[in-house]
């Protein structure tokens, strides 16, 4: 029952290490589950799951795992078996085999039936053995022994059902985004920059040539550690992306409140880029797409935001704009290229689910920028993207790309 | 096993899964790293175990030009420098200017203690593991003296991060680690009944309400915490505000609403017809 729960968490994609384990068990042998599965389910989360954006994902493998045994789980029982037969994963990380080291098995059993043996004298001594007194081992009723309720409101609910609620489902790292998730992910686009100026006064290497000339002051200057980034958003606007309105400017203005750039700026447009890009849509303000890209160069990151649907010949022909008063002599896709050859370091996210990438158009443009959904984990790989720390990869031409 | 039990203090409210969390922190002797919505207290945390277990609090503040050196202790080599060039101390003593951090000088203490270090993820990405070893031996060097710092006693080690930085998972993994859900209701009406012990439960209830709502508009950037909930009310009764009237006009809304913007869209929420069409 226990293994199985590591393996089940594990094969899950919750990345619990040996080093956490063994003090989960080491807790467990102290009896600080308290004999209850409430308070196992609190005290596993704390001791396995260190990212609020995992709770759900224990939750949901929690309930699966104890749906059904509630009544009739006996943790220390369960520990004791295995401790009486380990079962560890065979290949071990330097860190894990210290860890083993350091919590001796054999002892753990020795003190665990120590306390159990305690704790039997005491439900001899009186209490109830299946009931609501809080020392029995098979109360779950909903109530702990200092008689504090867990769980949700009106008490009395089991850790099964506390976990089915899921309540920590709007912390996963897949849902839409809010600004400051947005913002937090943005941070991590920062490339610190140890080029060849030397501006900053190193106060350490000062004081000491300065010591070792015998006290004589002499300044020594380093590199600054400055972000060098500089970010360029283009957001897609109107028709299909209405009902992305609202997400688009949360990033829009998490991007804008990042201040951490060393430029940023930002462009509307609609569909497609063409000839002339927009600061404000609305009125019709804007500059020459060509201007624009003439002031960028390789140092720039972009990132696009557009559903990318569209018809194909808005990409491909001239005058494919969506727009009537404007004829494109360039069409949509070179202008794309365009911005791909002068800055390599650009990615296209999607709001749309990427199951439903299936138009033409997104395949054209996936085949110019590697595209990602636009929620958390799919900024967060843009990202990395663009801070060079994962492969800046397109869709190779004629793949058509559905998964 | 630990004496030392972590009940929750008068003023400071512990979810039972929080308590189990801090007290198997302490009897593994593991740093606890706490998350949380701004204003789900936090900080306040490592106060009220301190205050509840009777042990002296130290906290380190971390800023983004925090090194973790600057925690175990400082070389002041510009004292020594200047003091050279005058001779006014005894220079040939290193250890006269070496000043001990928070986690040096709660090493050495005697006591037992509980050590804060606040906002961990202000620091540089590296910063957390530049931590992991002294954390995990509760022992560091100084070098310019060879003196060997070993805690006389292990503190109690709460660790606060508000999620600015992703941390490494090296050091995740020595953490216990636990997530403040914000109160619901029904922990809220304690809470605020902790502050303001004899406010009606009919006026509660309409803040309550107005409050929650308020939580839920998507609109709102900046989401309200329990700590404007407590000035909101303390702003309510000192104006007399009637209960119907909290919901329908949420007085002193900028007391819970610290951006323009979002006053703006709460007070706009019934007809915002804000989606503008093109083409």
């Amino acid at each position: 029952m226990f293994t199985e729960f590591l393996f089940r968490l594990r094969q899950r994609g919750l990345s619990v290490s040996l080093t956490e384990w063994l003090a989960l068990l080491e807790a467990l042998s102290q009896g600080h589950e308290r004999a209850n599965l409430n308070v196992f389910y609190h005290l596993a989360r704390a001791l396995l799951v260190k990212k609020e954006t995992l709770y759900d994902l224990y939750d949901q493998v929690f309930a699966e795992h104890f749906r059904g045994v509630e009544g009739h789980f006996d943790v220390d029982e369960e520990l004791l078996k295995w401790l009486s037969d380990p079962v560890l994963p065979r290949e071990l990380s330097e860190e894990e085999k210290a860890a083993l080291q350091a919590l001796d098995l054999d002892e753990l059993r020795r003190k665990l039936e120590e306390r159990l043996a305690e704790q039997k004298e005491r439900h001899d001594g009186g209490s109830r053995f299946i009931g609501t007194g809080g020392t029995s081992p098979f109360g779950h009723g909903g109530t702990h022994p200092t008689g504090i309720r867990i769980g949700g409101p009106g008490g009395g609910r089991s850790a099964v059902q506390v976990a089915e609620d899921r309540r920590f489902r709007n912390l996963r790292s897949d849902r839409i985004l809010d600004t400051r998730q947005i913002g937090l992910a943005l941070r991590r686009l920062r490339r610190l920059g140890k080029d060849q100026r030397q501006e900053e006064l190193d106060l350490e290497a000062t004081i000491d040539r300065s010591a070792r000339d015998a006290g004589e002051i002499s300044l020594v200057f380093g590199p600054p550690r400055k972000n060098r980034i500089k970010l360029l958003l283009l957001v897609d606007v109107g028709g299909s992306m209405d009902p992305h309105a609202d997400l688009c400017e949360r990033l829009f203005s998490a991007a804008h409140a990042a201040n951490h750039f060393q430029s940023f700026e930002s462009r509307f447009f609609h569909n497609c880029p063409y000839e002339y890009l927009f600061t404000d849509i609305y009125k019709g303000h804007g500059e020459p797409t060509g201007e624009l890209l003439a002031r960028l160069d390789s140092s720039w990151s972009i990132l696009f935001v557009g559903d990318a649907w569209m018809s194909p010949y808005e990409l491909t022909h001239p005058g494919g704009a969506i727009n009537l008063y404007h004829y494109n002599r360039i069409p949509g896709l070179e202008w794309l290229q365009r911005f791909r050859q002068r800055c390599p370091r650009s990615v296209w996210l999607n709001p749309e689910e990427q199951r439903i990438w299936r138009a033409p158009s997104v395949r054209l443009i996936r085949e110019v920028f590697p595209m990602y959904e636009l929620t958390l984990d799919g900024l967060e790989e843009a990202i990395d993207v663009l801070a060079g720390r994962r492969a800046n990869q397109p869709q190779p031409a004629g793949d058509l790309g559905v998964h | 096993m630990s004496i030392l039990q972590f009940t929750g203090s008068a003023t400071y409210l512990a979810s039972p899964e929080l308590r189990d969390a801090v007290n198997v922190a302490i009897a593994l002797e593991k740093p606890l790293l706490i998350k949380g919505e701004p204003g789900t207290g936090k900080t306040v945390l490592a106060e009220a175990i301190a205050e509840n277990l009777g042990l002296e609090l130290l906290i380190w503040n971390i800023k983004s030009t925090t090194k973790a050196r600057d925690g175990l202790y400082v070389y002041d080599t510009v004292q020594r420098l200047n003091d050279a060039r005058f001779g006014d101390r005894d220079i040939s003593d290193i250890g006269n200017y070496i000043k001990f951090g928070p986690l040096g000088q709660a090493f050495r203490n005697g006591q037992k203690l509980v050590l804060l270090i606040d906002e961990v993820d202000k620091a540089d990405m590296e910063f957390p593991n530049d931590l992991l070893h002294e954390l995990d031996r509760m022992s560091f060097s100084v070098d310019e003296t060879g003196e060997e710092v070993t805690a006389i006693q292990r503190p109690i080690v709460i660790i606060t991060s508000n999620n600015e930085k992703e941390l490494p998972d090296a050091f995740l993994r020595r953490c216990v680690f636990h997530y403040i859900a914000f109160p619901d209701q029904e922990l809220m009406t304690d809470i605020v009944k902790v502050h303001h012990p004899d406010l009606t439960d009919e006026l509660l209830r309409h803040v309550l309400v107005a409050f929650y709502w308020l939580r839920e508009q998507s609109e709102i950037r900046k989401r309200p915490s329990t700590s404007e909930l407590i000035d909101w009310i303390a702003a309510l009764r000192q104006a007399g505000v009637a209960g119907e009237s909290i919901e329908e006009k949420l007085p002193f809304l900028g007391v819970l609403l610290k951006r323009e913007q979002d006053i703006d869209a709460v007070v706009s929420t019934p007809n915002r017809g804000r989606r503008r069409h093109i083409h």
